[in-house]
């Protein structure tokens, strides 16, 4: 029996791309809920902010930023291959997707 | 036959959403890495989002790209991962897309009314 391949690039950016589409949508409704405090006004808003100063919270923005950049990266490369005619760009784009999630997130953790 | 129509046009409308939301996120990450900086605080950002119209409009079109962007997703990962497919999980994705739009121009309007 054949099995999948798995462990190549192309496997992982795969992973990456649905794991991190799957938390940024989990992430989503929190993200609103949060923003809706302002309907009760400035200064509850300001109370939520106060909260998230927490370092285990700047911990999990720097993740969900990194996450963002990934899925971002990552689906720009999909419709590169989808859309366009040079596959063997592949790795290439893979690795460019990578980056650019990487420094994203580093923009943001030393900028918090 | 109508299946199949029906799995192009998601499959189409995931492309489609993908290519805004490339460009709104593109967007929101640079405000998030130039907002953070000194930290956020409620009025500064109620007066980022009160200073245009289209800064509340940008973002509408924003959440309408997610909600979707994000329900099929969902629906491809219920099928391929859980082998949940047809009425049931169409269904339930679509609530769950309805409900983040839902959620996301509540925001949208909380900070920009």
């Amino acid at each position: 029996m054949m099995r999948p391949a798995r462990n190549h690039p192309a496997y992982w950016a795969f992973l990456v791309h649905r794991l991190s589409g799957l938390a940024l949508t989990l992430f989503l409704p929190a993200h609103f809920l949060a923003l809706g405090t302002a309907l009760q006004g400035e200064a509850r808003l300001d109370g939520f902010l106060r909260w998230t100063e927490r370092p285990w919270v700047i911990a999990g923005e720097w993740i969900l930023v990194m996450l963002l950049a990934a899925h971002l990266a990552g689906g720009v490369r999909l419709l590169a291959l989808e859309l366009m005619p040079w596959r063997e760009w592949q790795k290439t784009l893979a690795a460019l997707a990578a980056g650019f999630a990487v420094v994203a997130g580093l923009l943001f953790a030393l900028a918090r | 036959m109508r299946d199949a129509r029906a799995e192009v046009f998601l499959w189409a409308a995931q492309r489609v959403t993908a290519v805004f939301l490339a460009f709104f996120v593109l967007v929101h990450l640079a405000t998030i890495v130039y907002a953070v900086r000194g930290g956020l605080g409620a009025a500064e950002i109620l007066a980022r989002t009160h200073s245009s119209l289209a800064i509340p409009l940008f973002y509408a079109l924003f959440v309408l790209a997610a909600s979707i962007h994000g329900a099929i997703g969902l629906r491809n990962i219920a099928a391929e991962w859980l082998g949940w497919r047809g009425a049931s999980a169409n269904a339930v994705v679509s609530l769950i897309g309805l409900v983040l739009l839902a959620l996301g121009l509540r925001a949208v309007l909380a900070v920009s009314a």
